[in-house]
């Protein structure tokens, strides 16, 4: 590992400074992704702001009823917020979903959003990889790629981003809190991850020097039926091959008055389904419709040679989702 | 100052990094303070063993897969091979070495002794400070995947046999003594 400079940063000032001051430099959170990736000689920074020590570690309640989240809170303690289980329950489930409980209590909101990809190639500095390398090749493409992309991936990278919190979140219509030098700014989580086109190297629409201070949850989802469904390779510790967060909410003639669907592990970005978002809203909440909705959604996605099993399992888990959601009895 | 671009990370390789890539770090060992002048690169688990001598928390993926590595940071467990020493300043770091007190064992480990809950023993130390955060946890309410959505917030969620295998699974164990172990845990669970 290389050498690098280290400060405890106690305000978001003091952290975007040296931010600006050392080009290049990393934030820590929990370090469960950047400390992995320093070892694998991946990341490579010379110096390191720790965030963990500024005052962004708590859940509010903001006035009109949307709930802020701290870029570093914990996310064992953000899945077992009585706020978030009883207004947000696929957020809750979806962290509960990932890694396991050594890792989430060290994992943060932040961390977590800007976390790579698994791409086994990306994690292996001797192989070719248009992300790690720009120009030097995609060695999934030919190689072994079972769980990369079948949705929105380019010929310069078919990774997925590997996050269960940010799918759920996409779905929850929750944005993502910016401070840099120019400022805060917001943006919708289901925009902060980009495609990856010819620019695989940016995961997201972060600036160099960006801090994420924060998430917030809007008001208009609290409360709502949510669910959160993965299916993996074994029952717990393990990435998703596929999952679904979903958000639906009927009105009293039983059509959909509100919905909100995402994907995960299918694409370089939590896949926010707003075809069939549009096919099912103000339509009955019916298997068929949901069946319709879904099929339209998938009939973008361009399987390669080895994960062509990930747009049937997308399919069932997020049938399964939503006729659970319309059927909360049965739940 | 660059590594080659084949360094795999073992840090602490190089002797006595300039200043800039060093500080002052004052955390607790199992009830012991300590203050150190640390390499930037260090990771807790290393510092426990390589400079504390204190070897029972092991070394087995170093990358947060198995969880051999597992201790307790203010109380909460985590994977020691992935926590960079420099950013615990000020913090209690709890081993399995800390857990005795004098010759009384901690409930846990006299379970995993009573439950035969090993075979070659490599995964223990981190499985019985995993269990040790699982009590808590569960008793703080936290809850899990395999917690029942009608489970109430706030309030201590029993341990069965599944809650306890889904909250262990960051532990692997390659003698696959798995059934022991939930039986040793479910033991002082109950
Ligand atoms: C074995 C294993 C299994 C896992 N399984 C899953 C899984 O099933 N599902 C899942 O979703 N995840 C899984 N993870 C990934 C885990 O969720 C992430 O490693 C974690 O969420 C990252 O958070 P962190 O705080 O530790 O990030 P760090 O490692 O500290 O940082 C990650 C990145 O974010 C940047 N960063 C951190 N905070 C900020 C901030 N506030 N502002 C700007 N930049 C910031 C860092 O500079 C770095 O680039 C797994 C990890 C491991 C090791
Ligand atoms: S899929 Fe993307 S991350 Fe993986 S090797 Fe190709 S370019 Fe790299
Ligand atoms: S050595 Fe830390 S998780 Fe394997
Ligand atoms: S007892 Fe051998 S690895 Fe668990």
């Amino acid at each position: 590992m290389k050498p690098f400079g280290y400060l405890r940063a106690t305000t978001v000032q003091e952290a975007v400074q040296a931010l600006a001051a050392h080009p290049g430099a990393r934030c820590l959170g929990g370090g469960t992704n950047l400390v992995d990736l320093m070892k694998l000689g991946v990341e490579r920074p010379g110096f390191l702001v720790e965030v963990n020590r500024l005052p962004l570690d708590t859940v509010a309640e903001l006035a009109d009823g949307s709930l802020r989240v701290g870029a570093t809170v914990r996310n064992s303690d953000l899945a077992a917020h009585p706020l978030v289980r009883d207004r947000y329950p696929a957020l809750s489930q979806a962290l509960l979903a990932g890694a396991s409980g050594q890792l989430r209590n060290a994992a943060t909101t932040g961390g977590n959003l800007l976390q790579r990809t698994r791409c086994p190639y990306f994690q292996d500095v001797s192989k070719p990889c248009n992300k790690r390398v720009p120009g030097s090749g995609c060695g999934a493409r030919d190689g072994t790629h079972r769980d990369h992309a079948v949705l929105g991936h380019s010929d310069h990278c078919i990774a997925t981003h590997p996050s269960d919190m940010a799918v759920a979140l996409a779905a929850l219509d929750a944005r993502v809190e910016l401070y840099g030098t120019e400022g805060a700014r917001s943006v919708p989580v289901a925009e902060f991850h980009r495609l990856p086109g010819d620019r695989p190297e940016l995961d997201t629409v972060i600036r160099p020097g960006e801090l994420i201070t924060g998430v917030v949850l809007p008001a208009a989802t609290a409360s709502l039926p949510s669910a959160y469904r993965k299916a993996r390779d074994r029952a717990s510790y393990a990435f998703a091959l596929a999952s679904v967060a979903a958000v639906l909410h009927l009105s009293d003639d039983g059509t959909v008055a509100q919905v909100g669907l995402a994907f995960g592990a299918l694409a370089h970005r939590p896949w926010r389904a707003t075809r069939a978002e549009e096919a099912l809203r103000g339509g009955p909440a019916t298997p068929d419709a949901f069946a319709h909705a879904v099929d339209l959604e998938l009939r973008a996605a361009r399987p390669l040679r080895d994960n062509g099993y990930k747009v049937g399992l997308a399919r069932g888990l997020a049938l399964d989702v939503l006729t659970r959601l319309a059927t909360p009895a049965r739940t | 100052m660059d590594s080659s671009p084949h360094d795999h990370g073992d840090d602490g390789a190089d002797s006595a990094p300039p200043a800039a890539y060093r500080s002052e770090v004052t955390l607790s060992v199992n009830g012991k303070p300590h203050t150190l002048l640390i390499d930037h690169r260090r990771v807790l688990l290393d510092l426990l063993r390589e400079d504390l001598d204190l070897t029972g928390a092991k070394k087995g993926c170093d990358h947060g897969q198995c969880g051999a590595c597992t201790v307790l940071v203010d109380g909460r467990r985590v994977n020691s091979c992935l926590q960079l020493a420099v950013s615990l300043d000020g913090c209690d770091v709890l081993t399995v070495e800390g857990l005795t007190e004098g010759d009384q064992l901690h409930p846990l480990q006299r379970a995993f002794l009573d439950r035969d809950a090993f075979q070659c023993g490599y995964c223990t130390p981190g499985q019985i400070c995993s269990a040790v955060g699982v009590l808590a946890e569960a008793a703080a309410g936290h809850p899990s995947h395999a917690t029942g959505p009608a489970t109430p917030p706030g309030r201590p969620v029993p341990l069965d046999a599944a809650e306890i295998r889904e909250r262990l699974s960051g532990n692997l164990c390659r003698c696959g003594a798995y059934p022991h172990i939930v039986e040793a845990v479910q033991d002082v669970a109950l």
